[in-house]
Order: C-alpha cells, then sequence, then structure tokens
C-alpha cells in the first residue's frame, strides 16, 4: 500500500511540478529578467565608479549556462524535480496521517495534507524570509542564509507536525472545533518565538560591518563619493512581483499536488465492495 | 459526535503499520530529502562536487523562484 500510495504522490508531483513551471515560465521569468538587468545595469555603474576612483574594476562572470537555458529549461527541470520530491514527501506524510487523524475521507486528507506542505514547507519560512530575485542577497552571506532558511522550514514542519499530534491530544477533552484552535495557536506561538529569535538577513554580523543598519540585502541606491544617487535601488514593483508569483507558484503546485493525488488516494483506499448498511449513491469504483 | 462518526464508515479506511513500511516511507523521505537539497542548496552554502556550479547555474531561476536563498 505504501509503495502505491508513494508512486501516486511523485507522479502528482510531477504534474504539479508541471503547472508549477508553466506559471513561473509565463509570470515569474520577465520579473527575473528584469531584476537581472537591473543588476547588469547597476554592476557597470558601480565600475564605473571604481573606474573614476582608480580602483581595480571586476571582470564580468563567465556563464555556464546561457539566460535562454536557465529561463526555459533549469526552471523547468528545476521545478519539476522539486515537485517530485514534494509528491513523494507528501506520500510519506500521507501515509502516516492516514487512519491516525481523525474521521477524514481519503480525499479529505490529500488535501489537507498538502495545506500542511505549502504552509511548512513554504509559505510559513517565506513569512521571515521571503523569495527573493537575483539580484538580491550577498555572496559573502549565502551560508547563513541558507541555514537560517533551512532552520525556519524544519521548525514549521516540525511545529506542524506537533500541532497535529497536540490536537488529537487535546481532542477527547475539548472537542474537534477547539483542539484545532488550540494546537493551531501553539503553533503560532511557537513559531512565533523562533521567528523573533533568528536575525534578520540584513543584521547579519558582514552585512551590518559593510552596508549599516538595514533590515535585508534588498539593494539599497547607489551613490558615488559626493552622495549623489548615480544608481537607483532596487524596483519596488518588481520585488513584489517576484515574491507574488512565487506565492502564487507553490500555491499551484501544492493545490495541484493535493487535487491530483486526492481522487488517487481515494480509489486506492475505498473499499472495492461498498458497505452493506450504507449503499452507495454513487457507480461503484472501478478496481485499480 | 459519536452519532455521526458511526454514520460514516467511509472514514479511517486504513491504518498503515509504520513498523512494516518503515523501510519505504524513510528510504522515500531520504531520496526526496536529497532532490530537494540538490534543486535548494547544494553548490551554494554547501557543495558536493567542490567547486563547480554547474547544477547551482542550471536550476538558478528555479532556486530563486521556489524561495530559496541565493547568491
Amino acid at each position: 500500500m505504501e509503495k502505491k500510495l508513494i508512486l501516486r504522490g511523485i507522479l502528482a508531483g510531477a504534474v504539479a511540478g508541471l503547472l508549477a513551471f508553466v506559471f513561473a515560465r509565463i509570470f515569474a521569468e520577465p520579473q527575473i529578467a528584469k531584476a537581472i538587468d537591473y543588476e547588469s545595469g547597476r554592476d557597470a555603474a558601480q565600475n564605473a565608479l571604481d573606474k573614476a576612483a582608480g580602483m581595480p574594476v571586476e571582470g564580468h562572470e563567465h556563464e555556464l549556462f546561457s539566460r535562454t537555458i536557465q529561463a526555459n529549461v533549469g526552471i523547468g527541470a528545476g521545478m519539476i524535480l522539486f515537485g517530485m520530491a514534494m509528491g513523494a514527501l507528501f506520500a510519506v506524510a500521507y501515509a502516516v496521517c492516514l487512519g491516525r487523524t481523525g474521521g477524514l475521507r481519503p480525499r479529505s486528507l490529500a488535501l489537507l495534507v498538502a495545506g500542511g506542505g505549502f504552509l511548512g514547507m513554504y509559505l510559513v519560512p517565506f513569512l521571515k524570509y521571503p523569495a527573493n530575485p537575483p539580484a538580491i542577497g550577498h555572496e559573502e552571506t549565502i551560508q547563513q542564509r541558507s541555514a537560517l532558511y533551512l532552520i525556519m522550514v524544519v521548525c514549521s514542519v516540525a511545529f506542524l507536525a506537533g500541532a497535529v499530534y497536540l490536537g488529537k491530544r487535546l481532542q477527547a477533552r475539548f472537542g474537534n472545533w477547539n483542539a484545532t484552535l488550540l494546537a493551531g495557536a501553539a503553533f503560532v506561538v511557537a513559531i512565533g518565538i523562533v521567528m523573533l529569535l533568528l536575525p534578520q538577513f540584513g543584521h547579519l554580523s558582514y552585512n551590518k560591518a559593510n552596508f549599516g543598519n538595514q533590515a535585508t540585502e534588498t539593494p539599497l541606491p547607489l551613490k558615488d563619493a559626493k552622495g549623489t544617487i548615480v544608481y537607483p535601488g532596487f524596483p519596488a514593483d518588481v520585488l513584489f512581483n517576484f515574491r507574488f508569483y512565487s506565492v502564487a507558484a507553490q500555491l499551484v503546485l501544492w493545490t495541484a499536488l493535493g487535487l491530483i493525488f486526492a481522487p488517487l488516494a481515494e480509489r486506492l483506499l475505498q473499499p472495492v465492495r461498498p458497505d452493506s448498511t450504507t449503499p452507495s449513491k454513487e457507480p461503484d469504483p472501478v478496481p485499480a | 459526535m459519536s452519532s455521526i462518526s458511526t454514520s460514516r464508515p467511509v472514514s479511517t479506511p486504513v491504518v498503515l503499520p509504520i513498523s512494516k513500511s518503515i523501510v519505504w516511507l524513510v528510504g522515500t523521505a531520504l531520496i526526496a530529502l536529497a532532490v530537494y537539497y540538490f534543486v535548494g542548496v547544494d553548490q551554494g552554502a554547501v557543495s558536493v562536487f567542490g567547486n563547480d556550479m554547474h547544477v547551482h547555474e542550471f536550476v538558478h531561476d528555479a532556486r530563486h523562484f521556489l524561495g530559496f536563498p541565493c547568491h
């Protein structure tokens, strides 16, 4: 049974990743292109400033893959692989939750687990460390930023699992509704404490030393020696659009994952012979 | 509460014995996490292929868009 569930999860994840890729290709790539244009323009302005000041100018980075490959093939491969990985994790979580999380139909459980995946693997970490387009993010802090992001992911997923367990424990005493609310509140408090304790990216020691007291790594306007702005800060509209589409793409991915997996699981798990005490109004399911 | 649940025999259809399926569940989860790592993290903060940047550059846009920190 678990093998069948895992296979279906990976398949559903692949389709979900493909849909998210189509979404990304249409909506995200223009924003990514604008961000890269900004970065190139800013580098050129910085080089001109350095040259005028008699400082050595950095050479252009050589590219392993062209932008065409990155924007059409690489992002597709990345999104589909991500979808398959999430589909596999989803199926594992589903198999563990099955029959242990109260009276849920197989397909309702599929949507709930997908919702949990969206929250734990993406949205809650995003609230603390939102997605950033190219041009935002200092190479020198990538290790710390990755570690902090993964801490958020691990805490979100662990606390969500803990909240489900807590809800089950409280159910006998407080009933379904109140137990769910209490477990949800416990999750919000626990993850809120972690979010308060973790630093902002802009407050990492390297950033404080080089860029002053900023909350994020979003590029500020570039100024020359006299303090005149020679190149603007990162465009706010591009940043908003990129993040908005990033959330939307994950919503597409997890919704598709849940909706594709739900009927597959229902078919797999629903007894082939309907219970004699409750005659089904629907036609008998076709044995898979 | 109980009257509702007894009238819905469709609920809790199967409970998978974790002890029997543990190998498949844990194995799948580990492989999925490895894929998650290669799409999201490898050749950025830490790298299993040394200084090579092919994986990073290839999935570059996906990495940004999926919310992972990137250079």
